[in-house]
């Protein structure tokens, strides 16, 4: 039997796990990233490359001496260096003397055949079609079900009493998709993850919002990026985030099988500032700030992993974008580095800021409204 | 008469001041923290209680600086803030139309850009910590000339010479092939601070709008070398606070003076005597592995941090 692993981002080795055993394949669940993964990563990677491809490296590592003998990971075509991450890697790997078999998922739109014939490599077990239905019901719902959770995660822990308690609730949910034996399980598991956030006790405020965008693995993994999300909660802040990776699967693969463009909006937005892609989500993260402006947010945070090329062109178009929309903007480069306090510094600096702005629209607001009344 | 005392630990230097309630400075200790915050702080909190005589009535208390969490535990304060907004708070009541803060220290570098009173944008250096103050300490020492004196060094120059500035290693091999051709001490110096300027114009403050009036604090602002390259390439000119060395630590008082405190959480001047040690354990409770730290006072555990689940928190432990 095939011993499958693949790269460790956020949640989604729950469902990967479960779709790849119902294929007939034994699966090596990757570890969440630490500073062995990193170690491992930074010591086999070019100096140069991102630290994306060093997590990965690492996790592959972890892996591979853990038994695994096939990796999958997603392609990709564009600009953006990380579409030939993994035949670097691969080669990387078999160099340092490990055997295995790399799959690389292209997208459909332009490489369809190649990838049925990938996936085949996965189907291992006799299937019939209503199998094929029901599995990949139950996976997708499972990715769209922790998705949900970590989302409202983000909206109630800066109303939290008190400080942790949406964080175990989230942990308690998790527990409860990964554990789910059926489709119907999911269903119920739904109605009771929506209880659990409930019943967590609330303070009544309106607090500052911080729409988050950036370069995709950053985004979805919290090890790689300093549980950013986590930090900002507990300073009190509504955190948003432009991508999940339920959202990211319909754009890039459903969408593209019919060569349609995903993230159409994102698109749209960006285009007075940023008309040609650049690779990775350059594009995206210009146009999400804005459709976070429009829906009220106070500031965008960007992260991307140091010399990311397409956040690097983001980066010097973004503080024009918030200036005309009246957003803070605060940019964070992440790399190797484990201390939390120098981003806790940025960041509680940057709340300071938009607590001050927000305060000073306000009172230029009852002025206003009070010249009004005067006249 | 009541006095709010302000404490900055930060990497180079830790910083304590006090001030009375109208604000104005009564008493500035500046330490090297040499690695060993506890222990800095305590040697600060010993040099004032010499100073004191039982004159002072410390009405509350603000921590800043990169150890600002340990030194709000240690020294008990009330308010504890980043440097930045400290610093800003501090450049504002020296300099109220101030628009832009230029603040090097030991081993950070910011900008603040304020308008109308109000932070609207900072910067703070990330990868990189060429051009702050360790930096310069360093090159002072190879060339052997005493720090204090760097600067004038740089104002005696004629023709500066050019000095790679993008990062601190290409800037130092930059300066010794130069010295080894022979040009003088004092262009080279003065070469270097206008490189360290030009890395500071064109990473920290990449794409900030500069308006005077500019204030520069900091340690590197004592470097009329740095503050004269700065004048050049800004074409403006910039204001040095008396107290520029201790702005974070002023900044920090007077946050802890605004937050009207009813009860400062203070635990007096006599510090130094007792016995304060950190120690740290890796929690295996889940994947995470969070390295969770104890803070010791007399052997008793008063604080800990750097778990992420709250599992290991320490009900009260005297920070707000």
């Amino acid at each position: 039997m095939r011993k499958v692993s693949f790269p460790y981002m956020g949640t989604s080795y729950i469902p990967f796990e479960r779709l790849l055993t119902a294929f007939g394949n034994e699966v090596v669940v990757p570890p969440r990233p630490t500073e062995e993964t990193i170690s491992y990563g930074t010591k086999y990677a070019p100096e140069f490359a991102c630290y994306p491809f060093k997590i990965v490296l690492g996790t592959y590592i972890q892996v591979l001496e853990a038994g695994a003998d096939t990796l999958v990971s997603s392609g990709g075509v564009g600009p953006c260096r990380a579409g030939l991450y993994t035949t670097l890697q691969e080669k990387i790997l078999k160099d340092l003397g490990y055997e295995f078999e790399m799959i690389t998922l292209e997208p459909p739109g332009r490489h369809l055949r190649d990838l049925i014939d990938n996936i085949k490599k996965l189907i291992n077990d006799r299937l019939s079609l209503k199998d094929y239905i029901s599995i990949g019901r139950f996976a997708w719902k499972q990715l769209v079900l922790l998705d949900k959770a970590e989302r409202l995660s983000h909206k109630m822990r800066p109303l939290e009493v008190k400080r942790g308690d949406t964080t175990q609730t989230y942990k308690k949910c998790v527990e409860l998709i990964a554990g789910a034996k059926k489709y119907s399980d999911l269903r119920e598991i739904e109605r009771e993850v929506e209880l659990l956030y409930d019943a967590i006790e609330k303070k009544d405020y309106d607090p500052i919002k911080i729409g988050i965008v950036g370069e995709i693995y950053v985004l979805l993994e919290p090890s790689s990026n300093l549980e950013i999300e986590e930090m900002l909660g507990e300073l009190g802040v509504y955190v948003e985030r432009s991508m999940f990776l339920s959202e990211y699967t319909i754009s890039n693969a459903v969408m593209d099988l019919f060569h349609i463009a995903g993230d159409r909006d994102a698109k749209k937005m960006a285009a007075p500032y940023f008309k040609e892609m650049c690779g990775g989500h350059g594009r995206e993260s210009v146009g999400n700030s804005v459709l976070f402006a429009k829906r009220g947010f106070d500031g965008i945070i960007q992260l991307s992993p140091f010399t990311c090329i397409p956040e690097i062109v983001a980066k010097s178009i973004l503080p024009k974008v918030c200036k005309e929309h009246g957003l803070g903007f605060l940019t964070i480069s992440l790399d190797e580095q484990t201390g939390k306090e120098g981003l806790r510094t940025r960041l509680e600096a940057f709340v300071d800021l938009l607590m001050a702005k927000r305060k000073k629209a306000e009172s230029f607001r009852v002025k206003s409204q009070y010249v009004k009344e005067m006249a | 008469m009541s006095h709010y005392l302000g404490v900055d630990v930060g990497s180079v230097s830790t910083n304590l001041v006090l001030i009375d309630e109208d604000g104005f400075l009564e008493e500035a200790i500046y330490i090297r923290t040499q690695g060993n915050p506890i222990k800095a702080v305590q040697e600060g909190m010993e040099q004032l209680s010499f100073r004191n005589k039982g004159k002072w009535n410390v009405k509350g208390v603000g921590a800043t600086g990169s150890g600002r969490q340990l030194a709000g535990v240690i020294v008990g304060a009330d308010v504890i803030k980043n440097e930045i907004t400290a610093h800003a708070v501090a450049a504002l009541r020296e300099v109220p139309d101030v628009q832009t803060v230029l603040e090097i220290g030991g081993q950070d570098s910011k900008i603040i850009i304020l308008r109308d009173g109000v932070v609207t944008d900072f910067a703070m250096n990330t990868v990189c910590a060429a051009g702050t103050g360790s930096f310069l300490d360093q090159q002072a020492n190879r060339l052997n000339i005493p720090i204090e004196e760097f600067g004038d060094y740089a104002l005696k120059s004629e023709s500066p010479v050019r000095i790679a500035g993008r990062c601190a290693v290409f800037a130092e091999s930059d300066m010794v092939h130069k010295q080894q051709l022979g040009y003088k001490t004092q262009d080279i110096i003065r070469g270097l601070c206008e490189a360290l300027v030009r890395n500071y114009l064109n990473n920290i403050a990449k794409g900030k709008e500069i308006r005077p009036r500019i204030v520069f604090q900091g340690g590197v602002a004592a470097n009329t070398g740095m503050k004269a390259a700065f004048e050049d390439a800004l074409e403006e000119e910039i204001y040095i606070p008396k107290h520029y060395d201790v702005m974070g630590a002023i900044g920090a008082a007077l946050l802890a003076k605004d937050a009207e405190i009813s009860k400062t959480r203070f635990k007096g001047f006599g510090l130094s005597n007792i016995e304060f040690t950190a120690d740290s354990f890796e929690c295996s409770g889940c994947p995470n592995h969070c390295e969770v730290v104890n803070i010791k006072m007399e052997g008793k555990v008063i604080a800990r941090w750097g778990d992420r689940c709250n599992k290991w928190k320490i009900v009260d432990n005297g920070v707000a």
